[in-house]
């Protein structure tokens, strides 16, 4: 027996390969949204992995640093370092902001690291470029995804930054490139405030009848411009410690709120990430009723142009069966175009993306699959056409 | 009764029901031998479509009684289970417009039955080949049926609906879209083959360039035949 869909293939080969071009270009997008939510997941977790911490401390009851806003005393540390079965732990700071280079700004993750070295949880693991910040003031290690080079020079708020090294993959969990800068700089930059308010600020005071004592005055003057806040504190544990039972401690000593780098992970892809992947699932929806309504609108017409050879073959004595096969099978190889067009169009589209898009090959299993599965149910209503056909119009009136 | 080639008798179709009802066949009365074709001519609406559907099995009747080659395939009931698999092996069908699958070429077109009936392809093809030399269409074996002038793919439809060897052929209109020579030549052709395949063959007309040729013409009017013979015909009821 001669493949009856394959043959009809060859001969309307036209319709075939341009309407699985046009299927394969949303497949792509398809692919490239799904690697786009992946490459969030990714960078999540690179962020965490980066960081080198184990535990992160922050604020009783928030769900801080990357998700919720959070504020500890940048004393607290040393009590912490103190405890059984903590390794390190340092402040870190993290401020998403627009930071200026030259004409332009950049939209990045401004983390403060605390004085200490590679191996200091917060600290960029490795370079691709330059130096670690040596000094302690004024210098900027950037990652290279910000367009930074070496040399350049940049302004967060009031100073400005000399970059002295690059990193690769270190974004914030929105795919912002992080730029470290020593902790003091970024608690200045995160809390201090500019002149107009400081004056204000210093007015009010004054004017308070309670503070009228010029002591008392100066006093709360200088409290008011020292900012000793930090937004997490990240601990690195003994190899040989229990997680939770260090991080339980930790909450009970400091009564601070501390999570392991699996509840961390939680956090991030469950909470912050979370409208993004929504937005990113409506997207597949959108796309795979599209691309359904294309197959079976397309899979439909065609049957609809064969249903006088339909009938003759039927008059001929050609199973349903045979039929029904010729027809599901156009669907699939209308979906098998689609999937190898959409799957070269993503990889070759994707680092053109503005986001990191990570394409899993199991991604791309599970695409193939849903693409054949709505091949195989939109071919129904061109197939429920088809077996409607009676032969007796074959042979006509 | 012949127990060869096409038997029909007091065959009945009647279409819907009740004031709505629509008697298309009467009362049919036919025999074709095999290796002879006869013309069946009537007026429009007299019931020519009506018939070859009953015959080609795939319009139940009414009532009456069908006969094809040695097997009784209607009896007041259908009397084969597999209707599907009648028509692939005992019934070719030649229509008007030739109703070729336009995507495969005419040798496919021809082995297609064949195949369908379980005959490996190299050797359907040959079988194909075989009947497209017979019809003088051999050289076209490689053309879709849209590259085909309208009597080569006459021919090729003919050759379509001899290649499973059918004990019957049903023929409609097989020359309307014809000129009288090419008509005459199709006309011929069925003959030949009827004579070598020992088939039966019905051919309904309107064609008047054609109805001369036929020995024998049954004509069909509301849906009763009446049978003609030879030269100088005569009409006679059946
Ligand atoms: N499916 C149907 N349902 C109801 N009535 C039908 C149906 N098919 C045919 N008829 C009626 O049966 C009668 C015979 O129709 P048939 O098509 O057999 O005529 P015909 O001889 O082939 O005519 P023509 O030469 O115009 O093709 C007509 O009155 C027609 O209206
Ligand atoms: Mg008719």
């Amino acid at each position: 027996m001669i493949n009856l869909a394959g043959r009809d293939i060859l001969h309307a080969w036209g319709k075939f390969v341009f309407t699985g071009i046009g299927l394969g270009l949303l497949i792509g997008v398809t692919l490239v949204m799904a690697g786009v939510y992946r490459g969030m997941v990714d960078d999540a977790k690179v962020l965490l992995e980066n960081s080198g911490a184990d535990l992160w401390v922050v604020q009783q009851d928030t769900i801080g640093p990357y998700a919720e806003s959070s504020s500890l005393y940048d004393d607290l540390w040393r009590s912490i370092r103190s405890m059984p079965g903590v390794a390190q732990a340092a402040n870190v700071t993290y401020l998403t902001m627009q930071v200026q280079h030259e004409t332009h700004d950049i939209r990045a993750m401004v983390t403060g690291i605390s004085v200490g070295g590679p191996g200091t949880p917060g600290w960029p693991p490795s370079l691709v470029a330059g130096r670690q910040i040596t000094r302690s003031h004024y210098e900027a290690v950037a990652d290279l995804s910000s367009g930074l080079r070496l040399g350049d020079r940049l302004r967060i708020r009031r100073n400005d930054y000399t970059v002295v090294g690059l990193t690769r993959r270190m974004v914030s969990s929105n795919g912002d490139p992080m730029i470290f800068i020593p902790l003091r700089d970024a608690q200045e930059a995160q809390f201090l405030k500019d002149n107009d308010a400081i004056l204000q600020q210093r007015r009010r005071t004054a004017e308070n009848p309670a503070f009228q004592h010029p002591d008392v005055l100066q006093h709360i003057f200088a409290l008011q411009s020292n900012n000793p806040f930090v937004n997490a504190i990240l601990v690195r544990l003994e190899p040989t410690s229990d997680v939770d039972r260090v991080a339980n401690s930790i909450h009970r000593a400091q009564r601070l709120t501390v999570y392991t780098r699996l509840q961390m992970q939680r956090i991030l892809v469950g909470k912050l990430i979370a409208t993004s992947a929504r937005q990113i699932g409506m997207f597949l929806v959108i796309l795979a009723t599209v691309s359904a309504a294309i197959v079976a609108f397309i899979i439909y017409t065609l049957t609809l142009g064969k249903i006088r050879e339909i009938a003759v073959l039927k008059l001929i004595g050609t199973r349903n069966r045979t039929i029904s096969a010729m027809i599901m099978q156009q669907a699939m190889t209308l979906g098998t175009i689609g999937f190898v067009v959409g799957k070269i169009s993503a990889t070759f589209s994707a680092p053109f993306f503005p986001k990191h898009v990570l394409l899993e090959p199991q991604d791309s299993i599970a695409g193939f699959g849903a693409v054949l599965l709505i091949c195989l149910l939109s071919s129904l209503i061109a197939i429920h056409a088809a077996l409607q056909v009676d032969p007796a119009e074959a042979i006509g009136g | 009764m012949t127990t060869q080639g096409i038997h029909i008798e007091n065959l009945r179709k009647r279409y819907g029901s009740g004031d709505t009802a629509v008697d298309a066949l009467k009362s049919v009365n036919m025999d074709v031998t095999p290796g002879e074709v006869v013309g069946l001519i009537g007026p429009s609406g007299s019931g020519k479509s009506t018939l070859l559907k009953c015959l080609g099995a795939v319009t139940e009747p009414s009532g009456g009684k069908m006969v094809l080659g040695d097997q009784v395939i209607y009896d007041e009931g259908w009397q084969v289970q597999d209707l599907r698999a009648l028509r692939r092996d005992r019934i070719g069908f030649v229509f008007q417009a030739p109703y070729l699958i336009s995507f495969l070429d005419a040798t496919d077109n021809v082995a297609l039955p064949s195949m369908l009936a379980g005959t490996p392809n190299a050797e359907a093809r040959a079988r194909a080949l075989e009947l497209l030399h017979a019809l003088d269409v051999a050289h076209r074996a490689k053309a879709l049926p849209m590259q085909l002038s309208g009597g080569e793919q006459q021919r090729v439809s003919i050759a379509r609906g001899l290649v499973n060897r059918p004990p019957v052929i049903l023929a409609d209109e097989p020359t309307a879209p014809l000129d009288s020579e090419r008509a005459l030549a199709v006309i011929r052709i069925l003959n030949e083959m009827a004579r070598k395949f020992e088939t039966a063959i019905i051919v309904v007309t309107h064609d008047e360039k054609i109805i001369p040729t036929f020995k024998r013409l049954y004509h069909i009017r509301d849906g009763i035949t009446h049978e003609e013979v030879g030269e100088g015909r005569s009409f006679q009821e059946r």
